[in-house]
């Protein structure tokens, strides 16, 4: 028998996890953007629980701001496997007047999808949401523990987490808390595609390089769309683009490529000198961005 | 290529948190937008180069503060191995986030200050790498720079390490590395200015160190996590025990028995997804499938029937106390090993450990970071292994049933009297 190479033990850990979530919570989802990072959570998901069914639903909160590339992705895929899929929609909380859309040049649906999230947590009494963070997104993030609990208004509070020992994990809460989970933690962005090309794994078109019509700002390229509040100033470009994360379209940056398959995409982020982060214009905000935005209840 | 990691101790200000920025900058493992806000941040060194510190740093409270709070996780790779380094607080307080950083570490690198030499705190480190049962030591001695690169300031230190803490503690393989992290001698490339160390460099002894999988552990065991039951018309039947490997492997045909019941089968079938191994090694999350009909459930544990475990309802145990709450014998606390949960009782405290010391210190209460041995009954027989021979089946937490925090490690000895 060959020793399992490190692709093989980040699988078998992620796998264990999804388990332990699975015995050890009451009403647990997972938690569905329509990425790469979640994609690769459902093909753990179909590892940890096949041939029987997932059992947690998958729940994506939808900004209405999302390439419609990735909706089409994310319901081709619910109809594939078989699963159940929740969504919690941004637009109903800003109806109903509990979040208040940003304005300005700017603005963004990012920073309202934590009050949907918690809601769509709260409605369904979710107790555990796992999700495809990993730790070497961000520098807060490399702090988090993989079970990771937040009170009962979802906030992180980085400077008393449960030690977590070995591979037990302890997912015991109060009624009202709930944990994140977190089964790739351990993985960077560039594992995760050796992963969906070793596994094959479907992905939606926006990750390979297409024409897209694009404006400059603050030095990135964003997709223009009616969700980009736009002016004269902004000139739109036709250009030869891909996503490397991928957000509300009103967030998310392309960089410009030719990587048309994914061995391209591979030998593109081995040669990069920007992390995958540096495409996020919600990172860009201040040192503690993202610490911030997680101890508000962000994922 | 696999995969090794490994931690970084050190008392505060031994410079593991530049140890660890070097390694990542002379690997090429910070992309350009990482430098530039590194470089943003205006955080310098007294020479002028940016501080490598702060790359780890990931926490508002540890930048203004300087220190590490808590355990940061960084990864790299180079051609030879993938890499995740736990990045762990010095500090006594935090005591437990580096136990957490610690307990899933093939390897620990220990930090001393070539200036200071053997202090209270490498003791403290070192004492939990033995207890952790770390395989392998790295003793970095840093900031050679301040002491003029000599070598007998590097000698004495290897000398008094040996003496106090590498012999007393039975550590078995300790290599010793004179470096400077903030001038990148002997982190990532081998220094001229140490013309007199002969021994290779930190990283060639970190992409060439032997790792552990727990497949060399003869003893096979399997805990049961999930029940895998379809319940389609087509999959009536079928009933899959899924979980992690934790030792040794199985092969189809093996007599498998099932703990605690004590009923013995043999091993049908083994899942991997869409494939089916005729061996699982340990490691490998799998779902496996039994001869005969048997009431198995989460918390059950598989092995095999020629490999017993030590099943027993009272055990001995070292203890690593986790709580800001002291230790309370008369509570009834929740013990988790594998995927198993009991209720339990510390029954008695053998000794507790002064750790700067290594003395035995009796009827003692444990508080937060406290390490000692304890004997502990539980509810439901527990099957388990020591912890010395088979780490994977010989440890388990302590989770505090009002507040449900997770307030202590064991680390399984013997089955009690």
């Amino acid at each position: 028998m060959t020793k399992p190479d490190y692709l093989d033990e980040l699988e078998a850990e992620a796998i264990h996890i999804l388990r332990e979530v699975a015995g050890q919570f009451e009403k647990p989802a997972l938690l569905f953007s329509g990425g790469k990072d979640s994609i690769t959570l459902v093909r753990l998901a179909e590892k940890a629980f096949r041939p029987g069914k997932f059992p947690f639903p998958l729940v994506h909160i939808d900004t209405g701001h999302n390439f419609e590339e990735t909706i089409r992705y994310r319901d081709e895929m619910v109809a594939r496997i078989g699963e159940k899929l929740i969504v919690g929609h941004v637009q109903d909380d800003i109806d109903a007047g509990r979040v208040v859309e940003q304005k300005g040049k700017n603005a963004s649906r990012n920073q309202l999808q934590t009050v949907t999230l918690l809601n769509t947590i709260a409605r369904h009494q979710f107790d555990a949401c796992i999700g495809g963070a990993r730790r070497d997104e961000e520098k807060a993030r490399a702090k988090e523990r993989v079970f990771s609990v937040r009170d009962e208004f979802g906030q992180w509070n980085p400077k008393s987490q449960r030690p977590e020992l070995w591979d037990l994990y302890n997912g015991k809460i109060h009624k009202g808390e709930n944990v994140r989970v977190f089964p790739i933690s351990n993985w960077t962005e560039l594992d995760v595609w050796n992963y969906i090309r070793r596994e094959n794994i479907p992905l939606p078109s926006i990750y390979f390089a297409h024409e897209r019509d694009v404006i400059t700002r603050n030095g990135q390229l964003m997709a223009a769309s009616p969700f980009l509040n736009m002016d004269d100033e902004d000139v739109v470009q036709r250009k030869n683009v891909r996503f490397r994360t991928v957000g509300d379209m009103s967030c998310t940056a392309a960089v410009e490529s030719y990587a048309f398959e994914i061995d391209d995409i591979i030998a593109e982020i081995s040669a990069s000198n920007i992390s995958e982060r540096g495409a996020r214009m919600d990172d860009k905000v201040s040192e503690a961005a993202m610490e911030d935005r997680k101890k508000g209840g962000y994922f | 290529m696999n995969m090794l990691k490994f931690l970084t101790a050190g008392s505060v200000d031994d410079g593991k948190s530049t140890l660890i920025g070097r390694l990542l900058y002379d690997t090429d493992s910070i992309l350009d937008d990482q430098l530039e806000a590194l470089q943003r941040s205006n955080r310098k060194n007294d020479d002028g180069t940016i501080d490598l510190a702060i790359l780890t740093d990931g926490l508002k409270a540890e930048r203004e503060q300087g220190i590490t709070i808590d355990v940061a996780y960084k990864y790299f790779q180079t051609e030879k191995r993938k890499f995740i380094i736990a990045d762990t607080p010095g500090h006594i307080q935090y005591t437990r986030n580096m136990v957490t950083g610690a307990s899933n570490a093939g390897l620990a690198i220990i930090l001393i200050d070539a200036r200071k030499g053997v202090i209270e705190q490498t003791i403290r480190h070192s004492f939990l790498v033995s207890l952790l049962e770390i395989p392998h030591v790295i003793v970095c001695v840093n900031k050679m720079d301040m002491v003029d690169y000599s070598e007998e300031v590097f000698d004495q230190i290897v000398a008094d390490y040996r003496a106090k803490i590498a012999v007393k503690l039975n550590l078995k393989d300790v290599q010793y590395i004179p470096v400077s992290a903030l001038k990148g001698d002997n982190v990532c490339y081998p220094s001229d200015r140490m013309f007199w160390y002969k021994g290779t460099h930190l990283l060639e002894h970190l992409e060439t160190v032997e790792t552990h999988t727990g497949e060399e552990i003869n003893v096979t065991r399997m805990p049961v996590q999930w029940v895998v039951r379809p319940q389609t018309d087509e999959l009536h039947d079928y009933r899959g025990y899924a979980g992690k490997v934790l030792s040794g492997s199985f092969k189809l045909n093996d007599s498998v028995t099932v703990l605690p019941s004590g009923f013995t089968t043999t091993l049908d079938r083994i899942e991997l997804f869409d494939k089916r191994p005729e061996e699982a090694v340990a490691g490998m999350s799998v779902t496996l499938h039994l001869k005969d009909e048997i009431d198995i459930s989460r918390g059950d544990i598989l092995v095999k029937s020629n490999q017993p475990p030590i099943v027993s309802q009272l055990i001995e145990a070292d203890l690593c106390w986790m709580d800001t709450k002291p230790l309370d014998p008369t509570l009834t606390y929740l013990l988790q090993h594998n995927s198993k949960v009991t209720r339990c009782r510390i029954s008695e405290v053998l000794y507790k450990m002064q750790i700067n010391t290594l003395e035995k210190l009796y009827d003692e209460e444990f508080k937060l970071n406290d390490i000692g041995r304890i004997v502990i009954k539980t509810a439901d027989p527990l099957a388990f292994d020591v912890y010395q021979q088979n780490k994977a089946n010989g440890r388990a937490i302590l989770i505090d049933s009002r507040t449900n925090l997770t307030v202590g490690a064991l680390m399984f000895r013997a089955a009690a009297e």
